[in-house]
Order: C-alpha cells, then sequence, then structure tokens
C-alpha cells in the first residue's frame, strides 16, 4: 500500500486518481501508523512553503516522516519534493525537512516569465531507477516559482528554464522528489509513478 | 525548453459540449468526458472545461464532468464559468481541477484574485479577460461572456491582476473570436509585453498557421481553441506537428 500524506495542502485526489488508474494500492493518510505500515510513501504539496510545513508540522508527522523515508521509497511532488531540502526561502526563511542537503529559493532571472508553468523537456544528469523505460525525449508538466538548489550528485534529471532547474532529485537510496507533477504528466508521468511502485 | 501549449476547450452546458460562435447561437453536441479523453490522446497539453450552465442544478452536473475526467486524463484540467467565491475555487479544485478561470467575477470583485491565490496558490488562479478594441493600440475589458463593457482599460487590469497574485492570463479577443482569421496579435503582444506571468491567445484561430504565427509574434506560452478542434477541422497532433516544422518548441 502507497501512503499519500493528507495534510490539508496540495493536489492528493490527483495523485489519488493516478494511482487508482494504475491500479496501485494507495490511501489517503494523516495518521503515524498508517505511515508506518505502509510500503511506500508519497508526499505531495501546492502552495506556499511555510504554510505547508507548519500544516505537516501541526499533524505531528513531521519525526515519524523522517524516520519512515529512510527505510521505504519515499517520493515527495513539487512542494512535496522542496520541503524534503534543508531551508526553503519562500516570503521567509523556513526549515524544511533536511532529507536532501540543498535550498529552495526563487526563480528570479530577468524577463523569466514566473511560474514555470507547462511541459518542460527532462534532461538527465545521473541514473535513476524512475527513469527505467524512459527515452530520452520526454517531457513533464511543471507549475513553480521557486527551485531547488543541490549538489549534482543528488540530480538525476533537471530542464532549462533560465537555468537548470533540478526536476527530479534522488538521494541514492530511498528518497525521491519531482519538481514536476507526475500524476499530470500524461504517459511519462505515469510511467514514473509506475516505476516507483516498483521499487516496493 | 519549456514548450508551448496547445489546449483544447470544451464549453460544457448541462454536461454536454457545446460550442458557442461569438457567444451566441449555440449548438449542442458529445460527451466531455470521451471528448477531454480524446483531446488526451491528441496530445492535448492542457485541457479547459468551462460552464456555461447558468443553474445551480446544472453546476452539479458540470462538476460531476470534472471528477470524471480528473479519473481518466491526467493532463492539466483548467475550469471556468460561474465562479465567483473562494468557496466555489475549492470545490472546483476538489472536484480534480489543477486551476480554475475567473473571469467576470474578477472584473467585479478583484481581491477574488489575491484570496485564491493567498489560499490556493498562484499557481491555480488563472484570470480569464475578454477584451475588445477601443482605439489603435487600445482595448477595454467586457463582462459577461462578452457582452458588457466595464470601461477599464485593458494593459491597466493585466497589470492589477498579476500584482494580485494571478498566476496566469487567458486573453481572448472579442473581435478575433469565432471569425477564424487567426490570433489577435497586436493585442496579445500589448498583454505579453505588459506582464511577466503567463499569457494563454485565445480567439480567432482558423488555420493552421495561427498557431504558429501566434507563437513567432508573441511572447504567448500556450494557444486555446475551441470549435476548430471539436468539430474536427484540425486535430491536436496535426497543430502541434505544424509548430514543430516551423521550429516551434512543443511536447
Amino acid at each position: 500500500m502507497i501512503a499519500i500524506i493528507d495534510y490539508g495542502a496540495g493536489n492528493i485526489f490527483s495523485v489519488k486518481n493516478a494511482l487508482d488508474y494504475l491500479g496501485l494500492e494507495s490511501r489517503l493518510v494523516s495518521d503515524k501508523e498508517s505511515i508506518k505500515s505502509a510500503d511506500a510513501i508519497i508526499l505531495p504539496g501546492v502552495g506556499a512553503f511555510p504554510a505547508a510545513m507548519k500544516m505537516l508540522s501541526d499533524t505531528g508527522l513531521v519525526e515519524t516522516i523522517k524516520e519512515e523515508a529512510a527505510k521505504k521509497p519515499f517520493l515527495g511532488i513539487c512542494l512535496g519534493m522542496q520541503m524534503l531540502f534543508e531551508k526553503g526561502y519562500e516570503f521567509e526563511e523556513c526549515d524544511g525537512l533536511g532529507l536532501i542537503k540543498g535550498s529552495v529559493r526563487k526563480m528570479e532571472e530577468p524577463d523569466l516569465i514566473i511560474p514555470h508553468m507547462g511541459w518542460n523537456k527532462l534532461e538527465k544528469l545521473n541514473d535513476c531507477p524512475l527513469f527505467e523505460g524512459l527515452g530520452d525525449n520526454e517531457y513533464v508538466y511543471f507549475v513553480h516559482s521557486y527551485k531547488a538548489e543541490c549538489a549534482d550528485e543528488n540530480i538525476s534529471a533537471y530542464s532549462e528554464y533560465g537555468g537548470r532547474v533540478p526536476a527530479l532529485v534522488y538521494d541514492g537510496k530511498f528518497i525521491y522528489g519531482a519538481q514536476f507533477h507526475p500524476e499530470k504528466s500524461g504517459a511519462t508521468g505515469l510511467k514514473i509513478l509506475k516505476n516507483f511502485a516498483a521499487l516496493i | 525548453m519549456l514548450a508551448k501549449r496547445i489546449i483544447p476547450c470544451l464549453d460544457v452546458r448541462n454536461g454536454k459540449v457545446v460550442k458557442g460562435v461569438n457567444f451566441e447561437g449555440i449548438r449542442d453536441v458529445g460527451d466531455p468526458v470521451e471528448c477531454a479523453e480524446e483531446y488526451n490522446r491528441q496530445g492535448a497539453d492542457e485541457i479547459v472545461f468551462y460552464d456555461i450552465t447558468a443553474s445551480f442544478e446544472g453546476r452539479g452536473v458540470f462538476l460531476d464532468v470534472v471528477r470524471e475526467t480528473a479519473k481518466k486524463v491526467f493532463v492539466p484540467l483548467t475550469v471556468g464559468g460561474g465562479i465567483k467565491t473562494v468557496d466555489d475555487i475549492r470545490e472546483t479544485l476538489r472536484a480534480g481541477a489543477d486551476k480554475v478561470s475567473v473571469n467576470s467575477q474578477a472584473v467585479k470583485n478583484p481581491q477574488l484574485i489575491k484570496d485564491g491565490a493567498d489560499i490556493f496558490g498562484s499557481q491555480c488562479i488563472c484570470v480569464g479577460i475578454d477584451a475588445k478594441k477601443i482605439a489603435d493600440h487600445k482595448w477595454t475589458v467586457y463582462i459577461n461572456g462578452g457582452r458588457v463593457d466595464m470601461g477599464i482599460d485593458l494593459i491597466d487590469w493585466v497589470k492589477q491582476i498579476e500584482q494580485l497574485g494571478a498566476g496566469e492570463i487567458c486573453l481572448n479577443s472579442i473581435d478575433a473570436d469565432g471569425t477564424k482569421e487567426g490570433f489577435d496579435i497586436e493585442m496579445l503582444k500589448a498583454v505579453c509585453d505588459a506582464c511577466t506571468i503567463p499569457v494563454i491567445a485565445s480567439g480567432g484561430a482558423g488555420k493552421i498557421n495561427d498557431f504558429a504565427e501566434v507563437f513567432e509574434k508573441t511572447g504567448a506560452t500556450a494557444a486555446l481553441a475551441a470549435s476548430l478542434f471539436h468539430f474536427k477541422e484540425l486535430t491536436v497532433g496535426e497543430v502541434k506537428e505544424y509548430c514543430r516544422s516551423k521550429g516551434v518548441i512543443v511536447r
């Protein structure tokens, strides 16, 4: 069973719909036991970093998430990916989950249209199990105004938008983060979710 | 590189797809969920549902359409029409929409844009604008399906909605809409120059070259059409293939 963490923010129904469509068992969860008993965890999220971190903290799940992310496949999506890092700078400095080294900052190259909204190409940088079966010309759907800054070794793929935008990050063990929305990225996104479930 | 988006729009009334020509003379056709699935197969980058139902009962049927589509189609869904309050936005997003498009109500109550962006994030607040030319390089904003001139300058309005936190603009030209003579290049250029949020071109698509032209000549990041795709004059795939041949980056 894949636990989709429901903490009051985020695109939880879209993620659930995509997993249902793929025939993968999943549940929206907001309690420690369900997260502990799950085979894999997805942390979705849209909205602002500090508000989402606060909502997540209010559920009392932060410690459980950190513990479980070291033991089983864990995927953060969009803001859920950004929260994997140590710090965010949306409106104010705010601590993230600190599961991957790095921070999240505003995209502010001059003349860049913000949000980065639409389909962009995945440029592979490092091998990643979630790429299984994908070609070299894959587009995925993004919508965000902040981006991760982290070491190249944690970047599985980036997209070009006013410089490199980390698209898929991986800690080399269990933790994955997609800046794009796999649940909204057509056949490519569904394949990525299927690959994630295959890690169980 | 970010790909230019091709977006088919489905106007829905009482659970059926219809298409208005110049907002009048509506013709009834097709099941919206099936239409959305077909557009998805054709490679649509996003799908827009526009609710033209006026009744409370119709709203429920419409949201069921969104709900059913979200179970089968995994590209972004934008939903517009009849959204008046923050609660309407919430209900629409919960039904499976990724973005809402607010139009008349945003003009009457601009605070709706700010409240929506603050609560749900700018990324899901698209502001639809219907505008018409009144003089050289000057346009005004209309509401109620292009029937009422609010006398608001288009460029002032664009700047205001960006300030309020809109994440995207869907710009419909009343002059071009239904004419099939191409997008309103002049108006689109003026709006793209006035803001740094994504702009969707809407109204006037009639030929395959209209799409390549709007991307070559303006900063629009997406182009939307309804009847052209609905009456199968062109497929989304054909449009993308043509754009690609003209050097436009598409998915």
